[in-house]
């Protein structure tokens, strides 16, 4: 644990430190592996750590962005007050989607969710004078400390940290121990009197805040938002992000959003089939790393007596 | 509203219908028999609209063109989709449904940009031949003679897939294995080779569709994204792996959206996803019984 220590530290101070050193454009890249870090994270709270079929996050993420756009641009309010809002309306929207879809299990909940989801896509796709349709919102005009680079970054990177502060502080606590509970047994949990669909639900409400979190900072790195932050594909797209990192550690998330969002801008340099690329990167992850990076990385430093009882328990997990 | 606006939204809407159903019964073949949620099916779906066109292409106007390309596409995506099954899918069965998903997922976006590399960004359009171009009167309004061959499509299909699964021994062997894999292995049966031919039959479906939308619409990447979530929604709303459930649906969500456009028209698409919604709060397990 002191060698995972020391990582959090090196890494804080090189992310605190990178815009003396980096080109504006890594700093850039940073940022947005941050924001989306953060998306992934959020989702592995109800899906690693609730092992609930969370099928369409992004829609969380997009309620967010385009709370506070539409906030800013059409409804003129204040640009905090709208970027406060963003996270709200995204848990209003987890409560609600959540509140119909805790009551079924595994694919069939995945599937309403796709639904309810699809339909908020639409709504975004389709309210041409509120959310612009299919060309989105740009040049959202944000606070003057926010419109530069420097000013944008140093706001990611400071609510970024403290959201991973709270995810780990509510994955320690009680709430997160009973829902992993909940994950590994459902029956058990229900018969050691646990209220097993209202842990899931403030699972999903917690996680899209979060995910409103993202999708608020997204805007204050991009100044836009545009439908395709609602669309399935990227939700998958963040799943893929959970399992490369691995979904059972509480850092993965971080690390695989970081890699694919690396990734993309450096393959994306040199081909247009970027696609192509993370679909075989994620064939080969599935046949030959399922627990992820940080999975395979904390099973190798355990050591070896213990890592047969960390295997054991998971087995469960997030089996149909 | 007069009567022949709904007569013809409800004549176009079916013809939608037919298609969804073509495309969602292979969906469900599969859930049903494998547990499998192929989420490459909607590429297959695109292969065979790509497919179709081209070899319509290749008979360079003649009428057969079209008849070419429909015979073709499916086998072609069924062989797709039987090579994939083969090579990887089959090593994977023992794997939680999230993993299975995933790696549907991974195929899905290596195909997407197969298809970019082999037919590229742009439009294709389909032209029927002239027997079939032109409208037809039903019941009082006009509707284009090829959606003839849609609706004429789906029963076929429907009947066809009935009694491949009741009537032939493969099929009843499917559908012993999709309740107890582990008996039907015990009596001796090769349980990998009727799984791939179930695959192979859900793909080839697949691909059936999108040879049957080719000419209706412009082919293009991209044309599966909505199909896909579509055909998922009207396999659930049916019930896993049950055909009726799937006709059931995909008459709910093509007769909703094409009388959608007559009550509010922007936002006619979003009914179906209403719709769908509803039906899963009232039934949360589907309209028929799940083969689950």
């Amino acid at each position: 644990m002191v060698s995972a220590r020391a990582a959090v530290v090196v890494l804080a101070a090189v992310l605190v430190a990178a815009p003396a050193w980096l080109p504006p454009f890594y700093v850039y890249l940073a940022a947005l592996c941050l924001v989306t870090g953060l998306l992934a994270m959020s989702l592995n709270l109800v899906l690693g750590y609730g092992g609930l079929y969370q099928f369409h996050h992004a829609v969380f993420y997009g309620i967010g962005a385009y709370t506070a756009a539409v906030g800013i641009t059409r409804l003129d309010w204040p640009a905090w007050l709208a970027l406060g809002a963003g996270p709200v309306a995204a848990a209003a929207a987890g409560l609600v989607i959540g509140f119909f879809c805790v009551r079924l299990s595994r694919l069939y909940f995945g599937m309403l969710q796709l639904s309810l989801g699809s339909f908020v896509w639409i709504v975004a796709l389709r309210w041409y004078p509120v959310t612009g349709g299919d060309n989105g919102i740009h040049g959202i005009p944000l606070p003057a400390v926010l419109q530069t680079l420097g000013g944008a970054y140093a706001c990611v990177l400071v609510t970024v940290a403290s959201c991973l502060a709270a995810l780990w502080f509510v994955v320690r606590s009680p709430f997160g121990l009973t829902l992993q509970a909940i994950r590994d047994n459902p029956q058990r949990a229900q018969v050691m009197g646990v209220d097993v669909r209202r842990h899931q639900l403030a699972a999903m409400v917690l996680a899209a805040f979060f995910a409103g979190v993202a999708g608020v900072l997204y805007v204050v790195l991009e100044r836009s938002v545009f439908p395709n932050m609602l669309f399935w594909v990227l939700s998958l797209e963040v799943l893929v992000m959970c399992l490369l990192g691995g979904w059972f550690t509480f850092s993965g998330p971080l690390v695989g959003a970081a890699l694919v969002v690396a990734l993309r801008t450096l393959v994306g340099r040199h081909t247009e089939y970027w696609t192509l690329v993370l679909g075989l990167l994620l064939i080969l992850l599935i046949f030959f790393l399922p627990e992820g990076i940080m999975g395979e990385v904390g099973r190798r430093l355990r050591p070896r007596p213990a890592r047969e009882a960390a295997r054991a328990p998971r087995a469960g997990g997030l089996h149909a | 509203m007069d009567a022949g606006a709904v007569t013809g939204q409800l004549l176009v809407g079916l013809s939608r219908a037919m298609i969804l159903f073509v495309v969602s019964a292979g969906l469900t073949f599969v859930l049903g028999v494998l547990r499998v949620p192929n989420i490459f099916h909607g590429s297959l779906y695109m292969i065979g609209a790509f497919v179709a066109w081209t070899v319509a292409e290749a008979f360079a106007g003649h009428p057969a063109g079209l008849w070419a390309g429909l015979a073709v596409a499916p086998v072609a995506t069924a062989a797709v989709g039987l090579l994939v099954e083969r090579l990887l899918l089959a090593r994977l069965y023992h794997r939680e449904h999230l993993m299975l998903i995933l790696f549907t997922f991974g195929v899905m976006l290596v195909l997407n940009d197969l298809v970019k590399m082999v037919w590229g960004p742009t439009y294709r359009s389909l032209v029927p031949p002239p027997s079939l171009q032109g409208a037809v009167s039903v019941l009082g309004v006009a509707l284009p003679r090829f959606n003839l061959v849609l609706l004429a499509a789906g029963p076929v299909v429907a009947v066809a897939l009935w009694l491949f699964a009741h009537r032939t021994r493969v099929g009843k062997l499917a559908r012993a294995a999709a309740t107890d894999r582990d008996m039907v292995d015990v009596l001796g049966v090769d349980v990998s080779r009727v799984f791939a031919l179930a695959f192979a039959v859900g793909c080839f479906l697949a691909g059936l569709g999108g040879a049957l939308v080719a000419p209706t619409t412009s082919i293009t990447l991209g044309m599966d994204h909505t199909l896909l979530v579509e055909s998922f929604l009207i396999v659930i709303v049916g019930g896993l792996g049950n055909l009726w459930g799937a006709l059931a649906g995909s008459l709910l969500f093509g007769l909703t959206q094409s009388l959608g456009l007559l009550v509010w028209p922007q936002f006619a698409i979003a009914f179906p996803y209403a719709v769908t919604a509803a039906v899963l709060l009232v039934r949360p397990t589907g309209l028929m019984r799940s083969a689950w």
